[in-house]
């Protein structure tokens, strides 16, 4: 069995978690990366999308994140972000009605305007929390 | 001395404003339970960011982000005023405006420019009042619930107007909670960010073999987007210690008013009684005076 690492998931409100695991991935800036045991240590900031893990009983998991960080270590990954929610956390119908908001203010907009990226990034999360939602029971 | 019905109607009076009173004592202490836990899961968020601020801000240059670099003229100061939004909490307010005012005066004494950020109705009312500048206000997010998105968007604007160069410092101004009984009124730099203290990891004997981190994308760009985020941090931050130090102080304010309360309902009772006592003991002098008149 493989070695475990720590993964531990902070947002401003709560720990969302904070278990062994033996593998995580994550979606980085510069693309997705994985992470095991003895990683060599590696910092960098996280677009919105799924973070995968597999816990101590090699069980697949899923968390939604957005506006955060990561932090790897030999034994540890410790992820900043402004929000994240475990796969059964998330709420369907909210995320679909942030999805139907942001299409409608992206069509209002003009593309220079600030409010364009800002619908933009909140249609980015919606979309990301509803496929995330879809595969769940993983 | 005061009629029986006058004493009668006064010790009813104080004794709805007791159950008023403690009810608003009880509602502060759930309130504060609240907003205790939320600072609470707060702080691991904060204190790991820091760690990882530190880290990076060793590798990166020193002039590397605009929000790290001080003006060399300072001629607009913007004070972001942190209050509640309703009062019945003693010297709260007053001790965070007072606070405010004394870095408004001392600022333009040097002819700087003072505008205002106010969270809270309290803090904006006095700016209204003195005919100061208010670039933007909320109102019921101190002592509500509120969460990290305020900080970001509030936070978002400071930036912005610090970059275009609308505001050259920024200060910010919350009641820090040190406990039940104290809150005193704190002044911080927000902006320009005053020197990131550099963490010591890199010190520790265990790690000192360890390789240094790879970062990406590139150190400078890593801290550019952490720095604004550290912005909120610290507003998140000092709104969550506002409410919480408003809901303290509101609490020991009503606690107080309670005790006063009791106090007075026991000296109200006791002219009560007196007067009672008289209104008989006159009544039967003249039962008994009109008793030994007849007999007479």
């Amino acid at each position: 069995m493989a070695e475990l690492l720590k993964l531990e998931v902070v947002t401003p409100a709560k720990y969302v978690v904070s278990e062994d695991v033996e593998i995580v991935m994550a979606p980085g800036t510069l693309g997705e990366f994985g992470v095991l045991s003895g990683h060599t240590p590696f910092l960098t900031s996280l677009k919105t999308g799924r973070i995968l893990y597999k816990d101590a009983n090699s069980k697949e998991k899923m968390l939604f994140v957005s506006g955060g960080f990561a932090e790897a270590t030999p034994n540890r990954v410790t992820i900043l972000a402004e929000s994240a929610e475990k796969s059964i956390d998330i709420d369907v119908n909210r995320a679909k009605a942030a999805l139907e908001r942001a299409q409608k203010r992206l069509a209002e907009q003009k593309s220079e305007n600030i409010n364009f990226e800002r619908a933009k990034s909140a249609m980015y999360r919606a979309i990301e929390r509803i496929r995330i939602a879809e595969t769940r029971g993983l | 001395m005061a009629s029986l019905k006058e004493v009668k109607s006064k010790i009813v009076s104080v004794k709805k404003t007791k159950q008023i009173t403690k009810a608003m004592s009880m509602v502060a202490t759930s309130r504060l339970r609240g907003a205790q836990t939320s600072m609470e899961a707060f702080r691991p968020y904060a204190g790991k960011f820091a760690e990882v601020l530190g880290s990076i801000a060793d590798k990166a240059g020193d002039q590397a982000s605009p929000l790290l670099t001080p003006r060399e003229e300072v001629k607009k100061v913007h004070i972001v005023l942190l209050t509640s939004d309703r009062g019945l909490c003693g010297g709260f307010n007053f001790n965070l405006i007072e606070e405010a005012e004394t870095l408004m005066k001392e600022k333009s004494a040097q002819g700087v420019e003072v505008s205002f950020t106010n969270f809270g109705k309290k803090g904006r009312d006095w700016c209204r009042n003195r005919g100061l500048k208010i670039s933007k206000e909320y109102l019921n997010v101190v002592g509500g619930k509120f969460d990290f998105s305020v900080a970001s968007k509030s936070g978002q604007e400071l930036i912005d107007g610090f970059i275009s160069g609308n505001f050259d410092e920024i200060y910010v101004i919350y009641a820090n909670f040190q406990g039940m009984a104290n809150q005193p009124p704190v002044i911080k730099q927000l902006l320009p960010i005053p020197a990131i203290e550099k963490s010591d990891v890199e010190k520790d004997e265990n790690t000192t073999f360890m390789a240094e981190h790879i970062i990406e994308p590139s150190p400078d760009e890593l801290l550019n987007e952490m720095l604004p985020k550290n912005i909120f941090i610290q507003i998140y931050n000092s709104l969550l210690e506002t409410s919480t130090s408003e809901h303290a102080a509101r609490m020991k304010a009503m606690d107080n008013a309670t005790k006063a309360c009791n106090d007075m309902i026991g000296n109200l009772t006791l002219a009560y009684n007196k007067a009672r006592q008289t209104a008989i003991t006159m009544e039967l002098m003249d039962i008994v005076g009109g008793a030994e008149a007849l007999k007479g």
